[in-house]
């Protein structure tokens, strides 16, 4: 079992729908908001993850395609 | 006397020991160190900082580390230098560049971070040390770690130019090329930082790293006399200088080194890359994560950790915040180098251009004190000019050709 920190951008149009929820169904892991900032024209959400390293994978791939952005919770490290 | 209270929580306040870690167990958000500021106050002196070394260990009190074996121990303490060619040419009395481009050992301010962050990093008792970087920072702590018998391991995305690749190697550390783009070795590191016991100096050590760059404010107000500049120009990545330039000031002030901070601070991105300046100039309290396209690649941060924060703090200062395109990069490297004969990186170019911005603006008046910040040397970024500055003018091996070209002595026709 990992425990993986998250930070995921959500696009305008998606703002209104439940994405954290519908990854919680859609994947065998355990969702956990810590933090999140949701307005009319962006939000994000600082969560982590726990299971599998693979289903954690498989979870972040499921974001992406519902277009969202996810970044390590520290954003960028490369300077 | 325990200078360091703890970590804090920049989000929720709570509080941690002063171990490696670098995330919020509660909110996830930040920590950075927080300081016992009443008994450093009855520590710390002008007289005592002056007596101390001449590196930007004189301000150990308000540093996070706790010994004196330094890793590093001739960083910092750069020349402030008075710049009367560039000020003339702006149209300002007071101008001063503070000139990390000779920072010592790497040539850039991440020198004194990476000082910072090593002798914390040793006192913690970790033996291997990492970061993720395409430049700046990989030199610095591939430096660092030979010096101090520190195994080193440095990221880097596997398309990174040859240069800058030679520029770590000689340092012989792990040279790890990850077959990717940025992205992928943003998110292997923040993975691997997780997982092994490695002080990775952006990351698990980043809350003692980041204060590193406190001194440069702290050397600019030893260097005017104890007094702060009326306004600073900061070249900002993930934001994190322009923020503890800030608290650097305001620390001065609780121990009693000066009376009052009235700075005005101004941060100042490439156009390729400029969430945070966007941000602020449309009056938005958050920013919106971009694709970095730009030669100040030393600031191609797209999605900055500190972001929100130079925001906050730039605000607070009443300060502002502007971009340049890369033409005016390159013009601000030319006319710092033609004025003042400092040869800056691509980043100070976007500093100097962003200066000359804000006075045309109004925003910087004639009779303030002027700061701008200069944090890299041009010899690292060449290729950002070499189209720019035009070419030797070529000659006969003889006199007469030499006074002919230049219109110099008989052949010339002139009278030296």
């Amino acid at each position: 079992m990992s425990h993986l920190r998250f930070h995921v951008r959500f696009p305008e149009d998606k703002v209104k729908e439940p994405i954290i929820y519908q990854i919680g169904r859609e994947y065998n892991i355990v969702t956990n908001v810590r933090r999140a900032d949701v307005r009319e024209t962006t939000g994000w959400v600082d969560v982590e993850l726990s299971g599998e390293i693979a289903e954690i994978e498989r979870a972040l791939d499921g974001l992406r395609k519902k277009g969202c952005v996810v970044d390590p919770i520290e954003l960028n490290v490369v300077e | 006397m325990t200078k360091m209270k703890a970590l804090v929580c920049r989000e929720c306040a709570k509080e941690y020991p002063t171990k490696a870690i670098h995330v919020c167990e509660m909110c996830f958000g930040p920590l950075e160190v927080k300081y016992n500021y009443e008994e450093i106050k009855k520590a710390i002196s002008r007289k005592k900082i002056q007596e101390g070394p001449h590196s930007m260990w004189r301000y150990l009190d308000l540093l996070p580390v706790e010994g004196t074996n330094f890793v590093g121990p001739h960083a910092g303490l750069t020349p402030l230098v008075r710049a009367k060619n560039l000020g003339a040419y702006l149209g300002l009395n007071e101008l001063y560049i503070k000139n990390d481009t000779v920072n010592h050992p790497t040539l850039s301010f991440k020198d004194r971070v990476v000082a910072v962050a090593l002798t914390r990093a040793r006192e913690l008792g970790f033996e291997t040390v990492a970061c993720a970087s395409t430049g700046n920072l990989a030199n610095s702590v591939s430096a660092h770690a030979a010096a101090a018998n520190l195994h080193c391991y440095v990221f880097i995305p596997g398309d990174l130019e040859a240069a800058k690749v030679l520029g770590n190697l000689i340092y012989k550390p792990h040279v790890v090329e990850v077959e990717g783009n940025y992205d992928d070795v943003n998110r292997l590191c923040s993975e691997i930082a997780g997982e092994h016991g490695w002080g990775f100096v952006n990351i698990n050590i980043r809350p003692y790293y980041a204060e590193g760059s406190k001194t440069l404010a702290y050397e600019t107000v030893e260097q005017l006399g104890w007094k702060t500049p009326d306004q600073v120009v900061i070249p900002m990545a993930s934001g994190s200088l322009l923020t503890k330039i800030w608290k650097g000031l305001h620390e001065m002030k609780y121990v009693g080194l000066i009376d009052e901070v009235h700075t005005k601070l101004n941060g100042a991105q490439a156009e390729g890359c400029s969430p945070i300046s966007t941000a602020f100039k449309a009056g938005r309290d958050f920013f919106k994560p971009v694709k970095p396209k730009t030669i100040a690649k030393s600031l191609a941060i797209g999605n900055p950790a500190d972001g929100y924060y130079a925001l906050k703090a730039t605000a607070e200062s009443r300060g502002a915040m502007e971009m340049v395109t890369d033409e005016e990069v390159v013009d601000g490297i030319k006319l710092l180098a033609q004025t003042e004969g400092i040869f800056a990186e691509t980043a100070g170019g976007v500093t100097i251009g962003v200066l000359k911005k804000l006075v045309k603006q109004g925003v910087i008046k004639k009779n303030e004190v002027t700061v701008a910040y200069i944090t890299g040397n041009g010899l690292k970024t060449q290729e950002a000019v070499i189209d720019a500055v035009g070419r030797p003018t070529r000659i006969q091996p003889s006199l007469v050709a030499f006074e002919k070209t230049f219109k110099l002595g008989k052949n010339g026709g002139g009278d030296a």
